[in-house]
């Protein structure tokens, strides 16, 4: 297996924000939030970790 | 006059007088094409957050999305997983662009196709929709700006409201035409400090004044309900398709925008964009919040005539006079900067791809510069011209009607990218083919961006964009084999395969 087997991780945000009846609910609640929103806002830090993990897994080691 | 007014001409004329200064950063020579618009290929990481974050989170983001979620509730909220998947898509195909944009030293995306097919009328077709797709974004811009110049208070009569945005706007150009791509990377630094200070207050002052985020959604939901076209705080099943489709649309399109592509290039190297994948998003999380604000008005029970003075009169009713200067300086700030790109980026594709396929002889770098300024100018008179003639329900439907076109470019440009297996000829079919779906359904649903698609006795409302794009690729496909079946020509290519990699 090689470095690129990492990218299939980019796929993932694609497949749970991409498909509402997932998450076009509004239980469970979080600080208010209904789940729609918090949901959602979860994802954009878990793309941004993801996308982080695929960077230092992939990156050559002497270039950038 | 007020503190509210004296503060925000303050910084509006700062940022103005930076929008000059900015010609000195690096004492370059301003005369050669990669210096005035692409700052010399020289951005590092941070630099290239502050700009990339100035480029795509703009008037979009401050007012178009929030009068969507007060105007029509949940389905505004596509912006945020829309501007989530776009990075990962961004991670993999933009470090691919700039590395062979950089090895053979590309200002456009129609130079990279020019080269990767040796056809001069594709190249131009991807030129001339950078331009033209540019424009309704920039009369969002334009918008943006003059909801808030009106309500500022530096205009002392009616007649004057009205001038300010044009006012606003010949400044831009000028220090557009005079520092290129330097004027907009510095004052993104002060427009970002603005936007953050103000969206922070929003969310931590006006909820706790509206009793809470659970009360501002039950709030938002009785409102939405009650009005005349009855809207929701979570998605009917209906709209799901349009939802998802708005997201996947635009996220394709975001990065193959003129303007975003300038950006890309003025990065120092393909990591600085693949950092900046993973630093991007904390404004995916600002959009958000703003969009929320939109929610916020509707629980503050504002009134708006027009959605998009939801939010500038949410600020006025709920933050000291002081601070409105602030909040509606960051709305100007953060109009003016994306606009200057987006200028500076359609300039480029017609300086470099339409001029120079007219005027091959001339001498390039002088040339192409100084009609890039001129030109500059040009695609910001066309951005006001078309914020005066359409007007459609949503300013946000200006930018998703510049994102149907701009999507026609992706078989080009994104497959490019990796494959030469389709055909130049075809693709130019497709692209024409796309162009002409897209503008039909924007025309035909009075410029919204959701086509309601009859098959078989249901209707299938999706993004239009898309729509056109599959219209775009089956003909690319069809015509691709028939061509090849026939024996036509499929024309050079003169990148090669270690071209793209590092």
């Amino acid at each position: 297996m090689g470095k690129r087997a990492w990218y299939w991780l980019l796929l993932i945000p694609f497949v749970a924000t991409l498909w509402p009846p997932f998450y076009a609910r509004s239980k469970p609640a979080l600080f208010g939030f209904p789940f729609f929103y918090w949901y959602q806002f979860a994802w954009v830090i878990l793309t941004a970790l993801l996308v982080l993990v695929v960077y230092l897994a992939t990156r050559e080691p002497h270039g950038d | 006059m007020t503190s509210g007014t004296i503060v925000f001409g303050t910084l509006v004329l700062a940022v103005t007088v930076l929008g000059f200064l900015a010609a000195r950063w690096g004492h370059p020579n301003l005369n050669r094409l990669d210096e005035w618009a692409l700052g010399g290929r020289r951005f590092g990481t941070i630099v290239s957050w502050f700009l990339l974050g100035g480029d795509l989170y703009t008037a979009y983001t401050f007012i178009a999305v929030p009068a969507l979620a007060y105007g029509a509730g949940a389905l505004a909220f596509f912006a945020v997983p829309y501007a989530t998947i776009a990075y990962p898509f961004v991670f993999l195909v933009m470090s691919r662009f700039w590395t062979v944009a950089k090895r053979r030293g590309y200002v456009t995306t129609a130079d990279f196709v020019r080269d990767r097919y040796g056809n001069r009328v594709l190249e131009l077709a991807v030129a001339a929709t950078g331009v033209i797709a540019v424009m309704p974004y920039i009369a969002l811009q334009l918008i943006g700006m003059q909801v808030v110049i009106e309500r500022a208070g530096v205009a002392p009569t009616h007649a004057a409201a009205v001038l300010a945005p044009v006012v606003a706007f010949v400044l831009l150009a000028a220090y557009t035409f005079t520092s290129g791509l330097r004027a907009p990377a510095s004052i993104a630094f002060v427009k970002d400090a603005l936007i953050y200070i103000t969206v922070i207050a929003a969310i931590i002052i006006i909820p706790a004044r509206l009793g809470g985020w659970a009360h501002v959604f039950a709030a938002a939901q009785t409102a939405l309900a009650a009005a005349p076209k009855p809207g929701s705080i979570l998605p009917a099943p209906p709209s799901y398709l349009a939802y998802a489709s708005l997201a996947f649309g635009s996220a394709l399109a975001l990065f193959i925008y003129p303007h975003s592509i300038t950006s890309v290039l003025s990065a120092k190297s393909a990591g600085v964009i693949r950092r900046n994948c993973a630093l991007l998003p904390l404004y995916t999380l600002l959009l958000g919040f703003l969009a929320l604000l939109g929610y916020c008005a509707l629980a503050a029970g504002i009134h708006a005539s027009n959605p998009q003075s939801a939010i500038p009169d949410l600020f006025e009713r709920y933050f000291p006079s002081w601070f409105v200067g602030v909040a509606f300086a960051a709305i100007v700030v953060g109009a003016l900067v994306p606009a200057a790109i987006m200028a500076i980026g359609a300039a480029n594709l017609f300086a470099s791809n339409i001029l120079r396929t007219f005027r091959p002889n001339e001498e390039r770098p002088a040339i192409e510069t100084r009609s890039a300024r001129i030109l500059a100018l040009v695609v910001l008179c066309g951005g006001l011209l078309i914020a005066t003639r359409i007007k459609p329900a949503f300013a946000i439907d200006f930018q998703l009607l510049g994102g149907a076109w701009i999507l026609q470019i992706f078989p080009a440009v994104v497959l490019g990218l990796y494959t030469r297996r389709l055909h130049p000829q075809a693709l130019l079919l497709g692209w024409a083919a796309g162009m002409l779906a897209a503008t039909w359904m924007a025309v035909s649903t009075n410029f919204s961006a959701v086509f309601p698609l009859r098959a078989g006795g249901t209707t299938i409302a999706g993004y239009l964009a898309l729509y056109a794009l599959i219209v775009n690729l089956a003909c690319a496909a069809l015509f691709t084999w028939a061509f090849n079946a026939t024996g036509i020509e499929a024309g050079g290519d003169l990148t090669a395969p270690s071209d793209y990699t590092a």
